[in-house]
């Protein structure tokens, strides 16, 4: 398990081969986060941060078959376009990876101590943000 | 007793300050009652801490309820409700 938060980016396909290594995984699942229209600043809360992630790594390996996964989250100045996190889950079959990966970014959107910051001010949080991590509980 | 305290993102711009440290007088032994202590203060502090602004808070690096009890030489942080991701 790995989870890193960086201000440099990332491979997302290197961090992806690294995942299947091991002949049981027989699926893949991950989602990239790009940063939309305008640039942004990402503040964190280091030493949390990472606690955090990890605590929500461990809560997807209690809920499903997750044989390795990785999150990279980036902090610092991030132009439209550029990655902003990657939460990738191997698993024996797709349904187990599919799952770990969506509960992973739900539970991140609402849970580690990131903030958004663009030109206009603060990014507010959403409450859709909220309620896609409740239908997990 | 002494406890460390940190702000981040907009509240940390309000209050003009990333963190200190405060001997938080007796009978303040929650976060709730810390809350209310620091808005006290008055002036921004009255402001950024006021009743019904969403505010989440951290004891010790993880998330905590306002009710969560806190003790000498801990890290109590308050921060807006968390837009990563």
């Amino acid at each position: 398990m790995k989870v890193s938060v960086q201000s440099a980016d990332f491979d997302a396909g290197a961090e992806m081969r690294a995942l299947s290594r091991d002949p049981r995984v027989g699926a893949v699942a991950s989602f990239i986060g790009v940063v939309r229209e305008v640039g942004m600043t990402l503040e964190h809360y280091p030493g949390m941060t990472e606690k955090a992630l990890a605590r929500i790594v461990e809560e997807a390996r209690g809920r499903w078959q997750v044989m390795e996964c990785t999150v990279i989250h980036r902090f610092g100045h991030l132009q439209p376009g550029d990655q902003i996190v990657l939460a990738a889950v191997a698993s024996a079959h797709r349904g187990d990876a599919f799952a770990a990966c969506e509960f992973i970014m739900d539970y991140l959107k609402t849970q580690a101590p990131f903030w958004k910051k663009e030109a206009a001010g603060w990014v507010e949080a959403k409450a859709a943000d909220d309620e896609a991590a409740e239908r997990w509980k | 007793m002494k406890v460390r305290i940190l702000y981040f993102a907009a509240l940390r711009e309000q209050l003009g300050t990333p963190g200190e440290e405060i001997e938080v007088p007796a009978g303040v032994a929650t976060v709730a009652a810390l809350r209310s202590h620091l808005r006290g203060r008055g002036g921004a502090w009255r402001l950024a801490f006021a009743d019904g602004k969403l505010i989440r808070m951290a004891v010790n690096q993880d998330m905590a309820q306002s009710s969560a009890a806190i003790k000498a030489g801990d890290e109590v942080a308050f921060f807006p409700p968390v837009t990563g991701g």
